[in-house]
């Protein structure tokens, strides 16, 4: 399978919201230029998707190997935190950001070894970091917001780079790279194989252990990444609610990209364009009109209905009347 | 009839599994279904028993056409099924399993004692009188086999479908589920069987339908057609039996590893074992006597307790499977589901997995000499299959084996340990297989070889060593290696030494 052909049920529900949201928003797609600064909706969606967008290329990872990680959100918070501390120590914005990476990487090894050499569920292991990573990041920040006025840190969540805010610049090289690393080197088949038989592979030499830990750690990294553009968009670092309940959003968007919640095959770009359509569902809702009530029964339906018509199920059948159709004219 | 199935026909993309498909079955009959791997037989059965829509074609049952869509359909229309692997709970009790789903109810709650007086008579009616309130893994493999049938005929009653059930089987356990089978013959059931051991078929059967490429070939009673008739049928050509091999020359071949004292308690007794380059050691024994245990143990699956591994060049480390690679080691797991395939995965990437994991993640092999490990070897083995890139759960389970094969002689390991590599694999093929593996020790490849069959120890061993209660009790070499020794010395009852 090619990639286009695997991500084009994304890009064809994608494209089917942008229309239904330009009817009821006929600028939806208009860009404008203020102060050498590109605005619009379109804009708008693209930097506001980076934190979903980061924690869905690790979580894609976790999840083909039959795990998921639901510490990330609290793991945003954490390195958000960290960063925060260190530039009012006095501490420079490289300094910061190594300080934040190297955290998520922590947390990424600590939830990787429970899984793979200690033998917890995913569910539970990474539970355990949600619940008492909050406490941490609650720690750093002393039960305060912590506010910074370091400019380059800023950047890195509100500036703007070739055109595009520098967010977007963030996920988009994160997650090619990503793709361009699994594909281009056998890890991707490797996960693969873990993720649906990890007994097979074992036995047929693959290093299962390492390479669960090195997910759980690639996703501790990007959730860092994610940690770091919220809280320098911000300029400060909020521990009871940065990253909150994004592990829903970024698990959301891994399934939307098609993804098998069991493990096995899986597509990086699919689970970024899931990022982008819920994003997109969010802001259209917005732009549209409706009451900000209705924003999460719309959001819900229409989630819905794009998991019903990507379902084996519905596939199956699909593929089944297709194939006989097929048979039908080759017969006559 | 009791069963009448017309033009049954079932498409997957690249493949007529089945094409236009006749088929009788009365009532009192045992039925064999017959065909190389990829024929269509599991196929044929999945659109019976609901598993699978079919694409064309009419069921009638007792002269009513029906439509199975499920498999609890099925069961509730009259047809049960047994599969190779026992598809029962291991963790329950027998008495749950027998009831399960349908357990006597008093006053709203299951009634533990009518379950288990129930699960008694009705396991009498099989001659098993056992304890229905142990855990049914407790219990050998035949008598789980045994339990799954008296569920299934529980439950439907008119026709019982059986594939490959006794494949894990020993002698004495084949003859007792044949026992069983047999007594509900007699009592009126249809009863479809599906198996690669002809003796069996023989044995048991009274008619045979043979498939080739998801066609009929024939339908005839039994009696009367010789075994290489069959065999013609089956495979559409003669076939040229493997033939046991004259008394090996490779004794003369100076020893290539050695095991000291290797054992592991209470799995296996220590033992030595010395293996030449290009040598075929045997491992005989019943069923749990230690022979896959061995195997796992030499793997670093279980690894080694006491004892030591060595080659000319020094200790080998042995402590898991990827140490055993790098020292050389390959080992073809018995149960190729749980052990062996990564169903998802396509061919190409079952073939090349051993492979690319030894090489590392960073060095990604070419595809291009993917692509052509792969073609090599869905010829050599001829794995049928309408390209490399299928995934390897949609082959046909015979066709599921060839390629785990494939991905350990891909690897080109010294030693290589298989664990009943034919199980499931039709006589063509089997042939084909024995024929590669001597070819493959012709060029220096030693091997340690697992089988339940007798005959294809004494076609390729050149030694057989014969295991009894975990522990190795004694070897047989060149001359002595030989169907009738190796059964004694299994029994105890030879003066095999
Ligand atoms: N789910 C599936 N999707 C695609 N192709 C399939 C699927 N199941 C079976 N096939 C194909 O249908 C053909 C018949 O397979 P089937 O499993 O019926 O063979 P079989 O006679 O049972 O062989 P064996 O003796 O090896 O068990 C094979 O070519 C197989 O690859
Ligand atoms: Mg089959």
């Amino acid at each position: 399978m090619t990639v286009l052909s695997r991500i084009a049920p994304q890009l064809i529900v994608l494209a089917a919201l942008i229309a239904l949201v330009s009817v009821f928003y006929p600028g939806f797609l208009s860009i404008d230029i203020q102060n050498g600064r590109p605005v619009g909706p379109v804009i708008d969606i693209l930097k506001r998707s980076a934190p979903v967008a980061l924690l869905a290329v690790g979580m894609t990872l976790v999840i083909a190997t039959r795990g998921i990680d639901l510490s990330v959100g609290t793991i945003m918070a954490i390195c958000g935190a960290a960063a925060a501390w260190a530039l009012t120590q006095g501490l420079g914005a490289g300094a910061a950001i190594a300080l934040a990476l190297t955290a998520g990487l922590a947390a990424g090894l600590w939830n990787g070894v429970l899984v793979a050499v200690v033998g917890i569920q995913p569910f539970v292991a990474t539970l355990i970091l949600m619940t008492m990573g909050r406490g941490v990041a609650q720690l750093i920040t002393e039960g305060r917001i912590l506010t910074f006025t370091d400019p380059g840190f800023g950047w890195v969540g509100s500036g703007v780079a070739l055109g595009l805010p520098v967010p977007v610049w963030i996920w988009l090289a994160t997650a090619i790279a990503v793709a361009v690393i699994m594909r281009r080197t056998a890890l991707g088949l490797l996960v693969e194989a873990v993720g649906i038989n990890r007994r097979a592979a074992h036995l047929a030499g693959v290093n299962a252990t390492v390479l669960l830990i090195a997910v759980y750690i690639a996703s501790g990294f990007c959730a860092a990444l994610a940690g770091i553009v919220v809280t320098a968009d911000i300029r400060g670092a909020d521990a009871n609610n940065a990253g909150l309940w994004l592990e829903l959003d970024a698990i959301l968007a891994v399934v939307i990209g098609g993804n098998s919640l069991l493990g096995g095959r899986f597509s990086v770009a699919a689970s970024v364009l899931g990022a982008l359509i819920i994003q997109t569902i969010s802001a259209g809702i917005l732009l549209a009109g409706f009451a900000s009530e209705y924003n999460l029964i719309i959001k819900a339906g229409l989630v819905l209905i794009i998991l019903v018509l990507q379902s084996p199920r519905i596939a199956s059948e699909w593929r089944l009347w297709r194939d006989s159709h097929r048979a039908e004219r080759g017969r006559t | 009839m009791l069963l009448s199935i017309r033009s049954l026909t079932k498409v997957f993309p690249g493949t007529r599994a089945l094409d236009d498909v006749d088929l009788d079955i009365a009532a009192g009959e045992v039925h064999a279904l017959l065909g190389e791997n990829g024929a269509g037989k599991s196929t044929l059965i999945k659109c019976l028993t609901g598993a699978y829509l079919r694409d064309g074609g009419t069921i009638t049952l007792e002269g009513a056409p029906i439509d199975p869509r499920s498999t609890l359909q099925a069961q509730e229309l009259g047809i049960g099924t047994v599969y190779q692997e026992v598809n029962l709970l291991p963790n329950l009790t027998v008495a749950q399993n027998l009831m399960f789903g349908r357990e006597p109810r008093r006053f709203g709650l299951i009634d533990m004692r009518g379950m288990r007086s129930q699960a008694r008579a009705t396991l009498a009616q099989y001659g098993l009188s056992i304890d229905v309130d142990r855990d049914l893994g407790s219990y050998s493999v035949a008598i789980q086999q045994i339990v799954a049938i008296a569920r299934a005929v529980e439950i439907s009653g008119k026709v019982l479908i059986l594939d490959e059930p006794t494949a894990s089987l020993d002698a004495a356990e084949v003859a007792m589920v044949f026992d069983v089978v047999r007594g509900l013959r007699d009592r009126g059931m249809a009863i479809v069987f599906v198996s690669h051991f002809l003796d069996q078929v023989f044995d048991l059967a009274d008619r045979v339908t043979i498939l080739r490429n998801g066609r009929r070939v024939a339908s005839q009673p039994i009696v009367g057609l010789s075994r290489m008739a069959l065999v013609e049928q089956m495979l559409g050509r003669a076939l040229e039996e493997v033939v046991a091999s004259p008394a090996p020359e490779a004794e003369q071949a100076p020893a290539m590893l050695h095991f000291d004292g290797i054992g592991r308690a209470g799995v296996v007794a220590p033992f030595d074992l010395t293996v030449a380059a290009g040598e075929v050691v045997g491992l005989a024994g019943l069923l749990g006597s230690g022979r896959t245990e061995t195997a796992e143990m030499l793997f670093g699956i279980r690894p080694a307790q006491t004892g030591t591994a060595r080659d000319a060049d020094g200790p080998l480390d042995l402590r898991h499977p990827r140490a055993a690679i790098a020292a050389g080691f390959g080992f073809a797991p018995e149960d190729r589901k749980t052990d062996g395939i990564v169903a998802d995965l396509s061919i190409r990437e079952n073939i090349i997995l051993g492979l690319q994991a030894r090489r590392g993640w960073a060095r990604p092999i070419p595809r291009a000499e993917q692509n052509r490990l792969a073609d090599d070897y869905i010829r050599q083995l001829d794995i049928r299959t309408s390209g490399r890139e299928k995934p390897i759960g949609e082959l046909s389970g015979g066709n599921q084996q060839k390629a785990v094969l494939a991905r350990w002689l891909a690897m080109n390991p010294r030693f290589l340990i298989l664990d009943e590599p034919t199980r499931g694999i039709d006589v063509g093929a089997h042939a084909e297989i024995l024929r590669l593996i001597r070819t493959l020790t012709d060029k220096g490849l030693s091997l340690l070889l697992i089988s339940s069959e007798l005959d294809e120890l004494v076609a390729v061993a050149d030694r057989v060593i014969v295991l009894r209660d975990r522990a190795h009790v004694a070897q047989l070499t060149g001359a002595a290696v030989g169907a009738d020794a190796i059964m004694h010395a299994i029994a105890g009852t030879g003066d095999a030494a």
